[in-house]
């Protein structure tokens, strides 16, 4: 079995609950978006948004109003405006219920790997390690290898670490895998 | 004798920007391209100052923004959270004319709150395992391994809001909030530059987001570009 993003996409929808308070990730895990029934969950933006409406009618397009990926968005009703230390507070204090965000490793102990590859280019940190280590549940959801072929499910992360013992659930295009501490690997969680 | 709460109105950035030294931190507030200060960015290169310590969430994007500080060659430091796809620090960064120090974004908005209320330090669990712990004390609190991280203070901030009367109240407009607030508080001076100046009790005081007294100058710039990074768009029904 091999899901394509949209599979992967619908599947993690299913893991947020009516009513929960969600962080989407740059990248695969803003398709999640596309699955969740309308007013079915909250969408938190770290830059400050929570209420985060689809992208807006051609024309309509405000540069103030954005995601944390920088794209124009629209705001719900109910949804509201904040800044940054009043955002990330809530991420930090617990009140975020969950982070779905894409992943270069994960391990078995559930720590994560996702703002840097080794010897490549620095992007930065924004707010990978806030996110992953503030919101009180994470999944990540990502490729099962790299693009060369290797684990990204590994016993322990060679990449640099985001946050330590914070992932829950993992994603991929094979399924969807539970961490099971040191020297235990992952279970198979669907079949 | 003037207090510091006086006249705050300035008739020109150039006016505004004048008390600038060499070797200043400058917090400039925005996230990307979105709530910069784009008229007081433009001025500081202008003003000729050199040798400042950036703190910025991006440091510009684009070529736009603070990248023109980049590419003007006046910042020997940036902290930031991310840099992305902003060339002109890529290039900086690996030539070593920049000094970059990235720290999580959570942390450097709470250092500045921190700096701002008058507390030196605080630890949080933000980092904690990783190379963000690097020279810095590690506790572990109720259980839960923390970081000592240090108060983030600006010799000036620069500061964009929709609305600002003219004790320097302010309102800011949907994500052009970011880091605007925070940074006004974390500086020893703060100009803003609003693209509406309103009279004295045009704001109600509880529709104020920004209490004038963390504000020090205001100019009134009516137009901006307002870059799009990404704009994403859907069809109409």
């Amino acid at each position: 079995m091999t899901w394509t993003t949209e599979e992967m996409a619908r599947r993690a929808a299913q893991e947020i609950p009516a009513g929960a308070i969600v962080n989407l990730g740059i990248g695969l895990p803003t398709l999640v978006a596309d699955y969740l029934p309308p007013g079915h969950a909250w969408l938190h933006s770290e830059n400050g948004l929570l209420g985060t409406g689809p992208f807006p009618y051609e024309g309509d397009e405000d540069p103030n109003l954005i995601n944390a990926g920088k794209q124009t968005v629209t705001v719900l009703p109910g949804g509201s405006t904040f800044d940054s230390a009043a955002s990330f507070g809530m991420i930090r204090g617990g009140h975020v219920d969950l982070a779905i965000l894409g992943a270069m490793q994960v391990s078995e102990t559930g720590d994560i790997a996702n703002w840097a590859v080794p010897g490549g280019k620095v992007m930065g940190i924004g707010g990978a390690m806030d996110l992953a280590s503030g919101c009180r549940r994470v999944i990540a959801m990502m490729q099962h290898t790299t693009k060369t072929g290797e684990a990204k499910l590994v016993p322990k992360c060679t990449y640099p670490i985001t946050a330590i013992g914070v992932v829950s659930l993992i994603i991929t295009e094979r399924g969807v895998f539970e961490p099971l501490g040191a020297g235990k690997g992952f279970r198979d969680a669907l079949h | 004798m003037i207090g510091r709460h006086g006249n705050k109105v300035r008739a020109s950035i150039a006016e505004a920007l004048a008390p600038l030294e060499d070797g200043m931190t400058i917090l400039v507030g925005g996230f990307g391209l979105s709530g910069n200060p784009e008229a007081l960015i433009a001025g500081v290169v202008e003003r000729g100052v050199r040798e400042l310590t950036l703190v910025s969430n991006n440091a510009g994007n684009l070529g736009k923004g603070l990248a023109t500080w980049l590419r003007a060659g006046i910042i020997k430091k940036v902290i930031c959270s991310y840099i992305g796809n902003n060339q002109d620090l890529h290039t900086r960064m690996a030539s070593g004319e920049v000094k970059v120090e990235i720290t999580p974004q959570g942390t450097l908005v709470e250092r500045m709150r921190a700096a701002g209320a008058g507390v030196p330090a605080f630890f949080t669990p933000t980092g904690a395992g990783t190379v963000v712990e690097e020279g810095k004390e590690v506790r572990e609190i109720d259980g839960r391994r923390v970081i000592l991280e240090r108060a983030l203070h600006g010799d000036v901030a620069l500061v964009r809001a929709s609305k600002a009367d003219r004790f320097g109240n302010l309102r800011f407009w949907r994500t052009a909030r970011n880091f605007n607030p925070v940074m006004a508080t974390a500086a020893r001076r703060t100009i803003v530059e609003c693209d509406e100046l309103l009279d004295n009790g045009a704001i109600d005081p509880d529709d104020v987001h920004l209490p004038g007294i963390f504000v020090h100058e205001i100019v009134h710039v009516p137009q901006h570009e307002n870059a799009f990074e990404y704009k994403t768009v859907r069809p109409r029904p």
